[in-house]
C-alpha cells in the first residue's frame, strides 16, 4: 500500500492540545497541524454534523480587520469594493457577506467573507492565503484603511440541527440571529463574534473569540452530548454536498467568478449599469462574460457506480472521445446520500443538469451526470 | 499464519493459494473506505504490481501484488461493504486471492514480529 505523508515543521492552532487529546489525527493543511479526523472516523462525524451538531477548529483561517483611517466604515468599504465585485458599501452593520478577490485578468485571488463591524470591516480569508491577502490589501488599500491581521483570535464552528439549541444555551443572544448575521456576544466571559455562516450547507455558527479562550469554549461546547468534535475530513465532504467551494481545487487566479458559478456574488449595484458598476480588478472581462457567457463553468457531477472520481480527473465529451473538454476539481464520497459525487469545469453546451459526460480512471472510462448543486439541499435559518 | 509486506499487505497461505488484504495498520491509516476496486479473476500480477485501489472518503490508495500470481478469487461482498476492510481487515475485509508462480516467494516477506516492529517504529 502506498505511505502516508509525515507532517514536518507546522503551526499550531490554540486548540492543538485539545485534538491530540481527543485523537485526532493531525495532518499538515495550509502550514498548519490539523486533525482530518478524530478516533470516529470521517462518515460517523459527517454524519453526526447533518443529524446533531460538530465543532471544528478553523482557526488556522485569516481574520484580518479592515480600519478605515477616517473612522467611516462606509469608506472601508468602498475602498474594498475597488479590489471585490460584491456589494459592502451597502452591507449593513451585523451583516455578513461571500465575496471574491479578483485580480486584472479576472481570475479569483480568495473567496472570503466579509462582515460589518459597525466601525470596520473583518475579512476571514482561506488559511493559504492569508499572508498573500494581508499584503495585497496592504498594497492596495493602505492609503484609506489600516489592514490588521487579528493574530491571537481563535474560530471555532458549530454546524448542524442542534447548533441553535447548543449554543443559545451559552449565549442566549445567538437565537436571534439569522443567516449571514453577525453580532457581539460575551461567553464565558470572553468577548466573542458570533455569525451565523459556516461550510457545511447546516444552520449553523461561526464564534470568533481570543486565544486564550478557545480552550473553555470548545470544552464547554463538547459538554453538550449533541456536540462532537469534526476534523477536515467531513469539512470537506460536508461543503462537497453542499456545493460550496475548495479554494485552490474549485477556484483559482485563472478561474473567473462567472465561470466558477459564482455570479450570484456580483450584485446590480455592481453589475453594467448599476450604481456602482465596474471598478474591481478584471470587471471588464467579468461584466463581460455576464453578458456574453464563459467558455467553461463549474457544475455538479454524479458519477455512475461507486468509485469516487477525484479532482484532477479529465473529463471527456463522450466514452471514446480523446479530445479532453474538461476537469474534475472536487470529488469524493457524499456520505449522506451514499454515492460519489464531484464539481468540475465544462464547456456551457455541457452544463445543463442532465448531460453526460465521462472519465478516465484506472485507464477505463466512466460516465457521469452534471447534476445541480448542492447535492444536499441546505438548511440555512433565513428567518 | 500471516505474512507481511512493508507496504502494509498481509497473506494467508493455504496450499499454493494466498489470501490477500490490508493490514490494520493501514486501515488505521486510510480512515473509513468508501470504494474498493478489486482485479479480475484471471489476472496476472508481478511483486508489487497495482492489483488494487482502496479509496476512503479523502484519499485513494494503491494496493500491491504482495508476490507474484494469478487472481483466483475476489472479495465481491466489499462492493457494497467496504467497510469491512475497516472492520475486519483480516478477515472478511479480505481483498482478493492469488495461485503464487513461486511459493517460495513467501518465505522473503515479513513475519508478524518483523511487521509489528516495522509499524511500532513508523
Amino acid at each position: 500500500m502506498s505511505e502516508p505523508r509525515s507532517t514536518g515543521e507546522l503551526k499550531h492552532t490554540p486548540l492543538h492540545a485539545l485534538h491530540v487529546r481527543l485523537g485526532g489525527r493531525m495532518v499538515p493543511f495550509a502550514g498548519y497541524a490539523m486533525p482530518v479526523q478524530y478516533s470516529s472516523g470521517i462518515i460517523k462525524e459527517h454524519l453526526h454534523t447533518r443529524a446533531a451538531a460538530g465543532l471544528f477548529d478553523v482557526s488556522h483561517m485569516g481574520q484580518i480587520a479592515l480600519r478605515p483611517r477616517s473612522g467611516r466604515v462606509e469608506d472601508a468599504a468602498r475602498a474594498l469594493e475597488t479590489l471585490l465585485p460584491g456589494d459592502i458599501f451597502g452591507l449593513p452593520p451585523g451583516r455578513q457577506r461571500y465575496t471574491l478577490l479578483t485580480n486584472d485578468a479576472g481570475g479569483i485571488l480568495d473567496d472570503l467573507m466579509v462582515s460589518n463591524h459597525g466601525d470596520h470591516l473583518m475579512l476571514v480569508v482561506n488559511a493559504a492565503r492569508k499572508v498573500f491577502d494581508e499584503t495585497h490589501l496592504r498594497s492596495q488599500l493602505s492609503q484609506s484603511c489600516m489592514v490588521e491581521p487579528l493574530l491571537d483570535r481563535a474560530l471555532i464552528a458549530l454546524q448542524g440541527p442542534a447548533a441553535e439549541a447548543v449554543l443559545e444555551a451559552l449565549a442566549p443572544e445567538v437565537r436571534a440571529l439569522r443567516f449571514m448575521d453577525m453580532r457581539a456576544a460575551t461567553i464565558l466571559g470572553a468577548t466573542c463574534f458570533v455569525s451565523r455562516s459556516g461550510y457545511t450547507g447546516e444552520d449553523g455558527f461561526e464564534i470568533s473569540l481570543p486565544a486564550p479562550a478557545a480552550e473553555p469554549l470548545w470544552d464547554a461546547l463538547l459538554h453538550n452530548p449533541l456536540v462532537a468534535p469534526i476534523g477536515l475530513g467531513a469539512r470537506d465532504s460536508l461543503r462537497l454536498e453542499a456545493g460550496l467551494c475548495l479554494y485552490g481545487a474549485d477556484l483559482d487566479e485563472t478561474t473567473t467568478p462567472v465561470e466558477a458559478a459564482l455570479d450570484w456574488t456580483i450584485p446590480k449595484v455592481r453589475r453594467a449599469s448599476g450604481e456602482r458598476a465596474g471598478g474591481f480588478p478584471g470587471a471588464e472581462l467579468i461584466l463581460g462574460q455576464l453578458a456574453g457567457g464563459v467558455t467553461r463553468r463549474r457544475v455538479g457531477l454524479r458519477p455512475e457506480g461507486r468509485a469516487p472520481v477525484r479532482a484532477g480527473a479529465p473529463l471527456f465529451r463522450t466514452e471514446d472521445d480523446t479530445a479532453q473538454v474538461g476537469v474534475v476539481t472536487s470529488g469524493g464520497f457524499a456520505v449522506s446520500l451514499n454515492v460519489p459525487v464531484s464539481m468540475g469545469y465544462v464547456p456551457p453546451d455541457a452544463a445543463a443538469p442532465g448531460t453526460r459526460v465521462h472519465t478516465e480512471i484506472r485507464g477505463k472510462r466512466l460516465g457521469l451526470t452534471v447534476s445541480k448543486l448542492p447535492f444536499v439541499p441546505a438548511r440555512y435559518k433565513h428567518r | 499464519m500471516l505474512r507481511f509486506t512493508r507496504d502494509h499487505e498481509w497473506l494467508r497461505m493455504d496450499g499454493d493459494i494466498a489470501t490477500v488484504g490490508i493490514t490494520p495498520f493501514a486501515q488505521e491509516k486510510l480512515g473509513d473506505l468508501v470504494f474498493v476496486e478489486l482485479p479480475s479473476v484471471g489476472a496476472r500480477f508481478d511483486t508489487g504490481a497495482v492489483a488494487a485501489t482502496v479509496e476512503s472518503v479523502k484519499a485513494a490508495a494503491d494496493v500491491y501484488a504482495p508476490v507474484a500470481g494469478e487472481v483466483t478469487a475476489v472479495n465481491e461482498g466489499l462492493a457494497e461493504q467496504p467497510g469491512l476492510v475497516n472492520a475486519e481487515p483480516t478477515g472478511n475485509g479480505w481483498l482478493f486471492k492469488m495461485k503464487l508462480a513461486d511459493p517460495a516467494e513467501v518465505d522473503g516477506l515479513l513475519d508478524e514480529k518483523a511487521y509489528d516492529a516495522l509499524t511500532s517504529a513508523a
